[in-house]
């Protein structure tokens, strides 16, 4: 395992932090804004176990702090769903812009 | 180069691949398969890492969890083979600027810090980990453990509540 450096693993979860944030500043579809959170959890979970397993081993707080990432990220998607169906019902779409009365 | 190094650079690779598709594809069910995928890989990412929990709960929550929501709510909220517009050419180019911009400094950091991996072991049992969660002590953490658990409680009330169809009113009276 020690024969790649840590920086190429971080080079990957850098990368799909950025991959998320791309995909927020573009789609204006709330599912699939939702999905590029969805990346840049995933790409801090990466980033907690591996500083865990290799720089800190005789600890466990970062899987823990990962598995509490989940747990959270798992309520996340389950609130913002019923946010969106809601919306869909009352505007007949999901678009954010279409929602923009919500802000007076 | 080792049987190892090129498992994680094809699993990178992957993960990095289905990643763009899925932020960049015009469909919305493929950007959900892709999704899919992509959190599939970073399974397979941690099982090269050696923390087979963490690959199981990814597999269970997101795999088997959050993209079957995803996936449901795309088909009770539109038609799943529509094409979604494209984004404004400008919007496109000043993210993709700002991306890779905050990608290139951000690594810049990475890079100058030039982490060094301890050659202590690690061994991650799940029963260290369980004991460790329940546990009250120093390093425990039950009280997270309970505050989620009520979190928990909390988020599927109130989807729930957001998510019920409230009666029309001539049906009441």
């Amino acid at each position: 395992m020690a024969d790649i450096p840590i920086s190429h693993i971080l080079f990957v979860s850098t990368a799909l932090f950025f991959i998320g944030m791309y995909g927020l500043f573009t789609r204006r579809n709330m599912i699939t804004m939702l999905m590029s959170v969805e990346l840049i959890l995933n790409s801090v979970n990466i980033n907690f176990v591996v500083f865990n397993k290799y720089m800190y081993p005789d600890k466990l707080d970062g899987i823990f702090f990962t598995i509490f990432i989940i747990t959270i990220a798992a309520a996340e998607a389950a609130v913002a769903i019923a946010i969106i169906i809601n919306l869909y019902r009352s505007h007949r779409s999901i678009d954010v812009e279409s929602a923009e009365e919500m802000k007076y | 180069m080792t049987a190892s190094q090129i498992i994680f650079y094809i699993i990178s690779a992957f993960i990095l691949g289905t990643a763009i598709l899925s932020v960049t594809t015009r469909k919305i069910f493929r950007s959900a398969i892709w999704l899919l995928f992509s959190l599939i890989g970073i399974a397979g990412l941690y099982f090269w890492l050696e923390v087979e929990f963490i690959a199981a709960v990814q597999i269970v929550v997101y795999v088997g969890g959050i993209v079957v929501l995803i996936i449901f709510s795309l088909f009770l909220t539109q038609q799943a083979g529509k094409e979604m517009l494209k984004p404004p050419i400008l919007r496109s180019i000043a993210s993709v600027l700002a991306v890779l911009f905050g990608f290139a400094l951000t690594y810049y950091l990475i890079y100058k810090n030039n982490f060094q991996a301890t050659d202590r072991n690690f061994d991650l049992s799940v029963k260290k980990i369980g004991s460790q969660m329940l546990e009250t002590g120093e390093n425990g953490y039950a009280l997270p453990f309970e505050v989620v658990s009520i979190l928990l409680l909390a988020a599927m009330v109130g989807c729930i509540v957001i998510a019920i169809k409230s009666k029309p009113e001539e049906n009441n009276g």
